[in-house]
């Protein structure tokens, strides 16, 4: 069966080359039959994509052993879901999921595309198509996971268990939509640049692919540090590891753009930079698969190290990258610049917004390859972690986050800074009056808890007071302004509620990190611990079996004001054969939006255990907030003009003008 | 203000904001980045008391000592000099004698490292990088060993 898949995946690989070369030279000399070839072809591409996909994940989930990949990632006894998400838990089931995703996403511009300009479409599919061809001969060359093995072994050797997790289900998925969707926005840029031109079109295009690529992603960041904080067992919601700022940068650009691209819709201003910005956070999203992929840096995620590996991806990366921002040196002087307007308006807070986000990604950037070039250059072996984020990331993001609120109810053109304060002062109050409660009645030690607290009701009350200004809060009739609030652009709906996420995050960072506690003890069954204002009693440990594992469930009392036990946790320290491997299950219990978080350690002789014991004020806010961000994306993306204001069907028919404004 | 002087105004503001976040990145890496060094390296690099290091090794056996609550004691080997650590916390689930480690934290007054994480990574082959080419440059790492 496998074979098909492997058959597949060689097809759709010359199909990409097809879809590079046909429409570029179509659009190039005005063919328009060559130009019609890449939507046909793209689509052609996915399905046998998806054929090949599909193979791969029959094979594991009906355990062939026979195909080497199978047998090295997964074991019969594993339960079906993780059988399944097994496809992609290693290295080249992971890249063969990051081409379906590249495919699909082609495929969508072929079939939704009708509307673009034929040359724009043309160009679009063919650098989606080269990018494509250089994955799949990636596949193809270095990470075949079709490969078949004589004779078959019995049984496999089981997916590592830290990925035996509904996380594996989750995160990769998202991630890969998100760094991969914004190969869209790359390839309309790198299109604009070969014709020499930016039209409309191009505009109305780019924003709703960043936002679709910028909601995955921030989705696939937040699921991953959820599932690292619970599955690892340290309670660290975030570590700054290498592998995490990989997918970190390409959000911190893909922000920027996001707002960029605002800039350049409604106003046509910002072209140029944002046809930069479009090509940086593919680039970055690039960068994050070679950093993660070619084994420079060791973690969870290098599944496999292979130097042939890391040598094509730098190729790929210099190809892509040199190319891209080689054809920008060439062509964006060509561009036309756009409107004026005054340093204090929306233009100039959005520009505000680009200069902290792009240079808090240089910062990220610096921090994750510097140990790499200083181990190059001297042999020293560095490492840079949270010290060195939390003094460079840290100050960038302050001042960013305390001119969030202005920015939306600041004018185009040119705005009012002092009516916009007035606006805000409810928000700011409330900010005020957030900090002195923090101070006076919670922690009064830390002037930086509080002052965070403060920052993060000032978000939330910013977005809030963007809704109410709006909609004629206080100048209108209540029946009025709830109609205007109704009536209200779904994009507006989609800042605020972005917005308010971001100050939900916030809030739950600034409550983790200045007011939780934890406790590190040996405790004996019967003992009590207190944390916090929480009991727990611990129970004792229970051997237990599950289907390709055995375990030690540590069961703990959660016990109430009166010593009943209200509810009970357990964590659990959990062994596999076939690998060898012990993992730590934590116990987590939500009270609110906070966690008790319980992981436990090793058994003495004497029969005590230790216990580690996390109380986390406010922290499902973390991830919590990022769903929120979530859900605005999803609102933007619904908003009316995106949709009705695109360019209609019956246009002129502009295909047969070729790239009419280069000589 | 002209035009003029408004424009340079702002592209000077630009400036110095970019220039104050290099100074700041570079000032951070001399500052908080944290040198690896084996045991055998110590003896000829200057590291003082109190200086955030990582210290990587093999676990040497037969060192591993439970203290009162979750305090272990241990010394990091590469097996030409070894060093003791004190560690408080929940140890890794692949921490065993032999296994590859690596340490963060700082030497106190009395030459024992004070540890506060120690990292043991998920493979049951698994080697910390650092550490396997520590160990390979000092040759007493061979690289079947690793598979």
């Amino acid at each position: 069966m496998v074979e098909a898949g492997h058959f597949a995946l060689v097809l759709a690989f010359a199909l990409a080359l097809v879809q590079t070369l046909v429409p570029l030279v179509g659009a190039r000399t005005g063919n328009s039959r060559m130009m019609a070839v890449g939507g046909p072809v793209a689509v052609t591409g996915f399905a046998l994509t998806v054929l090949s996909f599909a193979t791969l994940a029959t094979a594991y989930a009906s355990s062939d052993f026979s195909v080497a990949n199978v047998w090295e990632n997964s074991h019969s006894l594993q339960p079906l879901i993780y059988k399944i998400t097994g496809t992609w838990g290693n290295h080249e089931g992971s890249m063969l999921l990051w081409v379906l995703i590249l495919t699909f996403f082609g495929a969508l511009v072929a079939v939704f595309g009708g509307n673009l300009p034929a040359t724009l479409r043309a160009n679009v599919l063919a650098v989606q198509g080269a990018i494509g061809a250089t994955f799949f001969l990636f596949i193809l060359t270095t990470s075949n996971p079709f490969i078949r093995m004589n004779p078959a072994p019995i049984e496999g050797r089981d997916l590592n268990p830290i990925l035996q997790d509904l996380g594996l289900a989750i995160h990769p998925p998202l991630l890969y939509l998100g760094y991969v969707g914004f190969s869209i926005c790359f390839s309309f840029s790198v299109a604009a640049l070969i014709e020499g031109r930016i039209d409309a079109s191009w505009a109305r295009w780019v924003r709703p692919w960043t936002l679709v690529a910028w909601m995955f992603l921030t989705g696939g960041i937040a699921m991953g540090s959820y599932w690292a904080y619970y599955e690892l067992g340290w309670g660290g919601f975030w570590f700054w590891d290498p592998v995490e700022n990989a997918s970190f940068m390409p959000w911190l650009a893909g922000t920027a753009l996001l707002h960029s691209a605002i800039v350049m819709e409604k106003r046509s201003a910002l072209k140029i930079w944002t046809l930069l910005l479009a090509i940086l956070t593919f680039s970055l999203s690039l960068l994050g698969t070679f950093l993660v992929r070619s084994g420079v840096l060791t973690s969870v995620h290098a599944f496999a190290t292979d130097p042939t590996r890391g040598v094509f991806i730098l190729c790929m990366l210099t190809l892509f990258i040199g190319g891209s921002l080689a054809l920008f040196a060439l062509r964006a002087s060509r561009l036309t610049a756009g409107g004026l307007f005054h340093p204090i308006s929306r233009e100039g807070a959005l520009i505000l917004n680009n200069l902290f986000l792009t240079t808090a990604t240089a910062t990220v950037l610096i921090g994750t390859l510097y140990p790499l070039a200083v181990e190059a250059l001297t042999a020293d072996k560095i490492s840079v972690g949270a010290p060195f984020f939390n003094l460079t990331f840290g100050p960038l993001m302050v001042p960013l986050l305390v001119v969030v609120p202005f920015g939306p109810l600041l004018a185009w053109k040119r705005g009012d800074l002092f009516a916009v304060a007035q606006r805000l002062m409810a928000a700011f109050a409330a900010a005020l009056l957030a900090v002195l409660v923090t101070a006076l009645f919670i922690d009064g030690t830390s002037a930086f808890a509080a002052l965070g607290v403060g920052l993060a009701f000032w978000l939330i009350c910013g977005a809030l007071t963007d809704l109410a200004v709006k909609s004629g809060f206080g100048t209108v009739a209540p029946d009025v302004m709830l109609r205007r609030l109704v009536g209200l652009p779904r994009s507006v709906f989609g800042t605020a509620l972005a917005h308010f996420g971001l100050g939900l995050t916030t809030l739950g960072i600034v409550g983790t990190l200045c007011f939780g506690t934890e406790k590190i003890l040996s405790m004996r069954a019967g003992e009590t611990v207190e944390l916090s204002g929480q009991t727990l009693r611990f129970e004792g440990l229970y051997p237990s079996q599950g289907p390709n594992y055995s375990e030690d469930r540590g069961r703990f009392a959660l016990l109430g004001a009166d010593g009943s036990t209200t509810s009970e946790i357990t964590s659990a320290k959990r062994f596999y054969p076939v690998r060898q491997m012990t993992t730590t299950e934590s116990g987590i219990k939500t009270i609110g939006f906070s966690q008790l978080y319980l992981s436990l350690g090793d058994q003495a002789t004497d029969g005590s255990v230790v216990v580690r014991v996390w109380w986390k004020p406010l922290v499902t806010l973390i991830w919590g907030g990022g769903l929120v961000m979530m859900a605005g994306a999803a609102m933007s993306l619904m908003d009316r003009r995106l949709r009705v204001g695109a360019p209609s069907r019956r246009r002129k028919p502009t295909g047969a003008v070729p790239s009419a404004s280069l000589p | 203000m002209t035009r003029r002087q408004k424009r340079l105004s702002v592209i000077a503001a630009g400036l110095a904001f970019l220039g104050a976040a290099t100074g700041l990145t570079f000032y951070a890496l001399g500052q908080k980045a944290s040198y690896f060094y084996m045991p055998a390296d110590l003896t000829t690099a200057s590291v003082q008391p109190g200086q955030r290091i990582r210290l990587g090794g093999l676990v040497e056996k037969g060192t591993i000592q439970r203290r009162q609550g979750a305090t272990v004691a241990f010394s990091v080997t590469d097996t030409q000099k070894s060093v003791k650590v004190m560690y408080t916390g929940i140890l890794p689930d692949l921490f065993r004698e032999e296994q590859g480690v690596i340490t963060e934290g700082t030497f106190g007054p009395d030459g024992v490292f004070v540890a506060d994480s120690v990292l043991a990574k998920h493979d049951e082959n698994y080697m910390p990088k650092e550490v396997a080419d520590g160990l390979k440059a000092k040759g007493v790492w061979q690289e079947s060993k690793s598979e």
